[in-house]
């Protein structure tokens, strides 16, 4: 019923709207006017609202910088993320006086010059010397952009200094696994044919350096002000580890290891305190789109007192020691219930909890 | 073969006998089928291309109102949707699955099928032969086998939305192995397959239709028409053409690749992969050579987009500004170094790929150096508006609308290639609000400006201003409403192709901007029935146009209002000058067509 009301009611508006274009026309007609004489007070009138196309474009840019400045990433906990964000603000200190000059041109030569009767534009084909200005002051700025940029970039990318806390982190549908390479520093060797519910992360169990590695899920634990280098491993598709505090991301690709380091600057509790909300925890998250539960698939980040990490450490179980059959441990599932879901094999290790 | 001859004998039959004839005698020796349907004349076929990339548009706007509505109200129950997606929408709660395929196909069917099919289809085939003074496209029936492809692959995409397992969802870019594996994403079972076929198809009607783009503009320009006069759309559909042949077989190879690795076990993308319970065969190889591949395609591909709606604008702003294009050598200069350097720059999507940064250095050089062809071309948009005559048509409106939505997208993808922010920035919805202003929203605004400006020359009746005017003004505002907010999302972290952010404290902020964007959407979407409508209304009700209703100068206002077979009734006119002598000093009207004569003494410009 309700939907035969809602076609009635769109049949008569078409009706309604054909008819008024009907008399439309015909009035139009009758004064002898044409689509393709534009009318004087259109152009007018549209050229009027070029004004009102920037101020609309302006106003809204400040209504959000004012309401919105507050979702923006807080600042960067990682010691390059500083490096980034005084080039981010570098960046868009430029493009936002570009962006404003550029648009406020257009739209009040767009309003200032519009058709009058009787008035003939200016002729005016090119004009090199104007044209040389708008080639190469750009290409000057933006030399400094690329200077500055990849003097960051190499910067982030270079070989870690000195020694690096290794940490593999893998990725799997739908859920991240930290492994620790454990007292004896090397990450033990794999091979992704062993994978199985007892070996989640295809761990050679020959390998005596794999002994050690500890493995934990739910949350891992990185000490402030060291270098901390990641190897990015995934089990099944491309997954993304994206860590926004910390201005760090790298794809997980199978088949391939992948690398990102960076050094903490901030602990989680120094970080509670600058955002005052007790709350607050770093985050590990999937940028890469991976399948269904593509969306929840995370894991928090503890930045802690290298103290602090190491008693941390000191707790969890070792590969060797948990490689015993446990009960399946819930991991955050989606709400949705999710069909492929189904397919992935639930990890029955006892892994180490939060 | 054959029938390409037989196109070219109509045409020299027309050549002979068309003075003082009737020209409605050779409608009468065509069949319905043969001039509506499988035509050889390009004006129907750019018809034909138009009319279905506005179905496609259609289809991929009502996708993104869908996702948008999930994305503003998460969990919230919506019978629009159980109506539209049925199973997929249990209780009118999409799935994350449905979620997923949405957001691929809308991207799908809006990159390729409208603003590549849709764009280059419908104006390179109305305007090239118009433009430069051609009876028709070199080959009319290779013209005529591209539409066909295309509107067999829009078949076959369109189709996918209703297998059970759902069509393609692993984001418009298909990367492998989540695209190669049903197992990771049922998406990947026989929709991947059908977008694959489909893909392959429109890939092949593309290059039918670039090489005949290019074959006519280099060979069959009218007398006097060299190449530094003719119309810079011209100029912008054959570097858009060259684009397109150069970078589409490398997406052909890199999808049949993909087939081969989904179908026959082989390991180009696949390697060490671990799923559903089993270890694959496959080994040694890799998914970012699927990357290079598709980005090679890829990137160009933004530019085949764009290119044709600056030229589109180009001419526009020219005509109804009443003044020529500024520094019209430097637009086919800019045009050519975009060209260039567009297929140079694809690394900039692979910064995080696990690519060598080094490499990742040279590609945020040469992405940045595109920079400087776009600045140029925007200042000498601006500079014709100043001290000119406009006239506002829609198509104007749209024209300048392109201009202020090139620079404000433009300027963000300056802050993307650099790649030390590109970390933190790459996939979340700053990436989404950049491109879909600069290419998105620029391109369907050249593509609106040139179907306002042109529709008397396609259907030989005016559209009505007025409707015009109220989609251009909503259209804009719903563009700015929609994208720019993104920017704020994305530097608050937020990725993109999240089903929901309820997951993640740290956006909980973001609620009330997903809100607001969807309300301009939704308001954005209503918009565009003013167009559709105004649309079809004006096919055959609207006004009838007369010869050359914005007093252009370019050829295509030379030939009669009534389509014929052959273009023009007599003998093809003869270029003098450039397209662009509006207000020329010294002149009573403030146009000069191209097949003028220069006047003893006059200067060309």
């Amino acid at each position: 019923m309700m939907n035969l009301l809602i076609l009635l009611v769109v049949v008569f508006a078409i009706i309604a709207i054909l008819r008024l274009m009907k008399v439309y026309e015909l009035t139009a007609e009758l004064k002898g006017e044409t689509e393709e004489k534009v009318k004087q007070k259109d152009i007018r009138f549209n050229a009027g609202m070029m004004i009102g196309a920037l101020v609309f474009i302006f106003g809204f840019c400040i209504f959000q910088l004012v309401k919105y400045s507050h979702v923006i990433l807080p600042e960067s906990a990682s010691e390059h993320g500083v490096d980034v964000d005084n080039l981010m603000n570098f960046n868009l200190i430029i493009i936002s006086i570009v962006f404003v000059a550029t648009n406020f041109l257009l739209f009040y030569f767009a309003s200032k010059y519009y058709f009058r009767p009787g008035n003939k534009a200016t002729f005016v084909s090119h004009n090199n010397k104007l044209e040389m200005v708008w080639t190469v002051i750009p290409a000057i700025v933006l030399s400094v952009i690329i200077i500055y940029g990849l003097t960051t970039w190499n910067k982030i990318t270079s070989a870690v200094e000195g020694e690096a806390i290794n940490i593999e982190l893998y990725a799997k549908q739908f859920d991240w696994t930290a492994r620790y390479e454990g007292k004896d520093n090397v990450l033990g060797s794999y091979d992704y044919r062993l994978t199985s519910d007892t070996n989640p992360l295809a761990l050679v169990t020959e390998d005596k350096a794999n002994n050690d590695d500890i493995l934990v899920k739910g949350e891992f634990h990185i000490p402030v002000g060291k270098e901390v280098m990641f190897n990015f491993r995934s089990r099944d598709v491309i997954h993304s580890a994206y860590m926004p505090h910390f201005r760090a991301q790298m794809n997980c690709v199978p088949g391939m290891i992948t690398n990102f380091h960076f050094k903490p600057i901030l602990t989680t509790a120094e970080m509670r305190k600058k955002l005052n909300n007790p709350d607050f925890n770093y985050i590990l998250l999937c940028n890469k789109i991976c399948g269904a539960a593509h969306y929840n698939m995370q894991m928090d980040i503890i930045v802690e007192t290298p103290e602090e990490y190491n008693k941390w450490l000191a707790e969890q179980k070792t590969f060797a020691m948990s490689n015993v059959v446990a009960p399946v441990e819930e991991v955050k599932t989606p709400e949705v219930k999710v069909d492929s879901l189904a397919a992935a094999p639930k990890d029955t290790v006892k892994l180490a909890t939060k | 073969m054959s029938m390409d001859t037989h196109a070219h004998a109509t045409v020299h039959e027309h050549d002979n006998h068309a003075h003082g004839h009737d020209d409605h005698d050779h409608d009468h020796e065509q069949t319905f089928v043969e001039k509506y349907i499988f035509s050889q004349d390009h004006k129907i076929i750019s018809r034909q291309f138009l009319i279905t990339a506005i179905i496609m548009g259609v289809i991929a706007m009502m996708m993104s109102v869908f996702f948008r509505m999930q994305l503003a109200w998460p969990g919230e129950k919506f019978t629009m949707l159980e109506t539209f997606l049925g199973d997929w929408a249990p209780g009118g709660v999409m799935t994350p699955d449905i979620y997923l395929a949405l957001v691929t196909i809308h991207g799908t069917i809006m990159v390729f099928f409208v603003l590549t099919g849709g764009l280059s289809g419908t104006f390179s085939n109305l305007l090239i032969p118009l433009q430069i003074g051609a009876r028709d496209m070199a080959s009319g029936f290779l013209n005529m086998l591209s539409y066909w492809f295309f509107a067999v692959s829009s078949v076959i995409m369109v189709a996918s939305l209703f297998v059970e397992t759902g069509p393609a969802s692993a984001g418009w870019t298909i990367y492998p192995p989540l695209s190669a594996l049903p197992e990771a994403i049922p998406g990947s079972g026989t929709g991947m397959t059908m977008w694959l076929v489909s893909m392959a198809i429109f890939i092949a009607s593309s290059l039918l239709g670039s090489l005949n783009y290019i074959v006519t503009i280099l060979n069959l320009r009218t007398k006097g028409m060299t190449m530094t006069k003719l119309p810079l759309t011209i100029w912008a559909f054959l570097v858009t053409a060259i684009l397109g042949v150069l970078s589409f077989p490398v997406l052909l190879g890199a999808v049949v690749l993909l087939i081969f690795d989904r179908s026959l076990g082989t390991s180009f993308y696949l390697s060490d992969i671990f799923i559903s319970g089993q270890a694959l065969e496959q080994t040694g190889g890799s998914p970012v050579l699927f990357e290079h591949l598709f980005w090679f395609l890829g990137h160009p591909e933004v530019y085949i987009v764009i290119l044709p709606a600056l030229g589109i604008t180009s001419e526009i702003v020219a005509t109804m500004s009443r003044k020529p294009i500024f520094g019209y050598r430097a637009m086919i200069g800019s045009i050519l170094a975009i060209g260039f350097l567009s297929f140079i720059v694809w690394g900039h999507h692979m910064f995080l790929t696990g690519m060598n940064p080094f490499l990742g250095s040279v590609f945020v050089f040469t992405t940045l150096l595109i920079a400087i062809p776009s600045a140029v071309k925007a200042f000498n948009y601006i500079t014709t508006l100043w001290k000119a005559n406009i006239i506002y048509s829609p198509a104007m409106l749209f024209a300048v609308g392109l201009v202020s939505t090139f620079v404000t997208g433009g300027v963000t993808g300056i802050i993307l290639a650099d790649s030390a922010l590109d970390i933190n920035l790459h996939d979340t919805y700053f990436v989404v609000g950049h491109f879909h202003i600069v290419m998105g929203a620029s391109a369907i605004f050249g593509m609106f400006a040139g179907v306002y400006h042109w529709f008397p020359k396609m259907f030989g009746r005016m559209m009505n201003n007025k409707l015009g005017y109220v989609h251009f003004w909503f259209t804009f505002i719903s563009v700015f409403g929609v994208f720019f907010p993104m920017h704020f999302t994305g530097l608050a972290g937020v990725p993109r192709r999240y089903y929901s952010n309820e997951a993640f404290a740290i956006f909980d902020g973001t609620v009330e901007i997903n809100v607001l964007i969807t309300g301009f959407a939704i308001f954005g979407c209503c918009a565009q029935v003013l167009f559709i409508f105004n649309f079809f209304y004006s096919i055959y009700k609207g006004r009838k146009a007369s010869q050359n209703p914005w007093k252009s100068t370019t050829l295509e206002w030379t030939t009669p209002v009534e389509h014929l077979h052959g273009n023009w009734p007599g003998a093809i006119p003869e270029v003098h000058r450039w397209a662009y002598d509006y207000s020329k000093p010294g002149k009573d009207d403030d146009f000069v067509p191209q097949n003028v004569p220069l006047t003893p003494g006059e200067e060309e410009h």
